[in-house]
């Protein structure tokens, strides 16, 4: 929780991840690749202060989440979006088991989803099965740019992708992330495209659909079908900390996307540990749009409270302290 | 035999690199600081290393950059071989091996390619075109903000102001084959339809939100680039990258629409 100026603020952190990009665990060029470019991204949006060394930024453990998290950052709940990216890491980028028994141990700080692959089709559908069961799945995180054999990626309305939601449906997994990235069959179309979303939130309106980094690179076209599929959720991971480097930037990111979209729809993230929460949530609660960006109206303490935590808290049935709830109900 | 001294050929091979969008970023890849560095010999072989913000940026977009950096300098006198080599980058060595043998698109990609990346880059000539509308309407828009559908649907490119706004959608609006006569209406879409009047509010605004989401991935790529290679002079160009924005970018400087000469 987070007080300031007589206001509370109930923080769910909507997309953190427990990786490891340690050499003994890459298994290629492409898993240094991967986590390097993670790394510049983390030094060049964050403030200087926040820096870590490469060595931290490599592994962190559990301990370390908790106190970034829970201890320091000011946050009530986090959600783990697992990457499993096994083409670039032995065991997997995102570390399934350590995340799990973590949120077994601190059932009310955090929830653990799990990722899958629909290019693994039949063994990859029984295995869902298995894995909702097991980690009691309400949520799943794709990321479709994912490198599978000589596959780098696959579309969300393909056959198989179209079974897996279907099958989520029928296992009561209902909040699907998706996180886009630049490989994707053929090479010959956009990667970030968000058609193939579009396409299945409007086939699947009993699932919510939070595409992360609010569809950035390609802003305009997620908020164009968000604006059609109600269903449709934006993600702040990456999106956020532009608030350091770039103000002027994230304001027109949120400003867009309360014109387009809803103050309901909108998640908080630190995308930990490409960033801590505390400052991102400490400035956040302080942003004000300049003054001379008048084609966007103010941003309120209601909706910042929304964005921060109240409407991750719902999609989970994450129960909220009343002081942090607000007066009046979410609905606009 | 004829010797080109190397000084004009460098002008020359800069400017012919000068013609090489970022499809995306809609920047010539020499302002972006993409080209690493440009080595000619005095028998005219050129070499040109290329460099991205991140090694995971589109492989799409990638070869498209470094395939047409090796048409335009192949395309220019006193040329008599050209390598094109993209460092640093996941799909480097396929990439290069690529353009190494001129293999083409689909020979580059193997499966991974169905077609050509005509349809990609028509995209973004789309959104290249639409984002130019807003910037060039802008300042009409702000002294008149409550300006009707109809008066706007009756604007010709004659009515724009002559300055560089106006003169980036007209080379948008070319590359997409649509009219630059004074004549011509200004509110088309990327076929060259009228838009209607009470569809004008919405394609506006529309443009504006693909001007926001241009620039902002320009801004982001300049400053990766620069945190990946913080030490590395623009070596080819002589220029230096834009110098990263820091915490005090809240002064309305920011995203100034850069105008430049693709």
């Amino acid at each position: 929780m987070y007080r300031k100026d007589g206001e509370s603020y109930f923080i769910v952190d909507a997309h953190i991840a427990l990786w490891d990009a340690r050499p003994e665990n890459q298994l290629n060029i492409h898993g240094k690749q991967f986590i390097d470019c993670f790394y510049d991204y983390h030094r060049n949006l964050g403030p200087e202060s926040e820096h870590w060394p490469y060595e931290e930024f490599l592994y962190q453990g559990g301990e370390r989440l908790m106190k970034d998290l829970f201890t320091d950052g000011h946050v009530d709940h986090a959600v783990f979006q697992p990457a499993r990216l096994g083409a670039f890491y032995r065991n997997g980028f995102g570390q399934t088991e350590e995340a799990f028994a973590l949120a077994q141990k601190h059932p009310d700080k955090l929830t653990y989803n799990h990722c899958w692959d629909p290019r693994f089709e039949q063994s990859g559908l029984d295995r869902l099965r298995r894995d909702a069961e097991r980690f009691r799945l309400k949520g799943v995180k794709l990321y479709t740019a994912e490198w599978k054999g000589d596959s780098r990626g696959y579309k969300l309305d393909d056959p198989w992708s179209r079974r897996y939601l279907e099958t989520a449906i029928e296992l009561g997994i209902k909040n699907i992330h998706i996180h886009k990235g630049p490989t994707i069959r053929p090479l010959d179309r956009d990667a970030f495209d968000v058609a193939d979303v579009d396409s299945v939130a409007s086939d699947y309106t009993e699932l919510n659909f939070v595409v992360e980094h609010c569809g950035l690179p390609r802003l305009e076209d997620f908020c164009w079908i968000a604006t059609q599929e109600p269903n449709v959720h934006a993600g702040l991971a990456v999106a956020i900390p532009f608030m350091h480097t770039r103000p002027r930037y994230f304001a027109q990111i949120i400003g867009e996307l309360l014109y387009w979209l809803d103050e309901d729809r909108i998640q908080f993230s630190s995308d930990y540990a490409l960033w801590t929460p505390r400052w991102l949530v400490e400035r956040f609660v302080d942003f004000r749009i300049p003054e001379d960006m008048d084609e966007y109206p103010p941003l309120t303490v209601a909706q910042k409270k929304k964005i921060l935590g109240l409407n991750a808290a719902a999609m989970y049935d994450i129960p909220v302290p009343a002081e942090c709830a607000l007066t009046e109900p979410a609905a606009v | 035999m004829t010797v080109t001294t190397s000084e004009p050929l460098r002008q020359r091979a800069l400017r012919a690199l000068d013609t090489v969008v970022d499809p995306e970023l809609d920047e010539p890849i020499t302002d972006l600081g993409f080209v690493r560095s440009l080595d000619l010999t005095g028998d005219g072989r050129v070499t040109v290393h290329l460099r991205l913000p991140t090694s995971f940026c589109s492989p799409n977009f990638a070869y498209l950059m470094a395939s047409d950096a090796k048409d335009a300098l192949t395309a220019l006198d006193g040329v008599a071989s050209v390598e094109v080599l993209l460092d640093d980058h996941h799909d480097s060595d396929l990439i290069n091996r690529g353009l190494a043998a001129d293999a083409g698109y689909r020979g580059t990609f193997g499966h991974e390619a169905e077609q050509d990346l005509e349809e990609l880059r028509l995209t973004f000539r789309r959104k290249a075109h639409i984002a130019a509308t807003d910037r060039a309407l802008g300042r009409l828009l702000r002294a008149a903000p409550n300006t009707p559908g109809q008066e706007l649907y009756g604007l010709v490119l004659g009515d724009l102001p002559d300055g560089p706004a106006t003169r980036a959608l007209l080379r948008r609006r070319a590359a997409l084959g649509l009219g630059t006569d004074p004549a011509d209406f200004v509110l088309v879409d990327e076929d060259g339809a009228r838009v209607p009047p009470d569809g004008i509010p919405a394609r506006l605004r529309f443009a504006h939100s693909v001007r926001v989401s241009i620039e902002g991935n320009v801004h982001f790529c300049r400053g990766l680039l620069r945190t990946r290679y913080p030490d590395e002079a623009d070596a080819a160009s002589g220029r230096t990258l834009l110098p990263l924005l820091t915490a005090d970018a809240s002064a309305p400087s920011s995203p100034a629409p850069k105008e430049n000469a693709s």
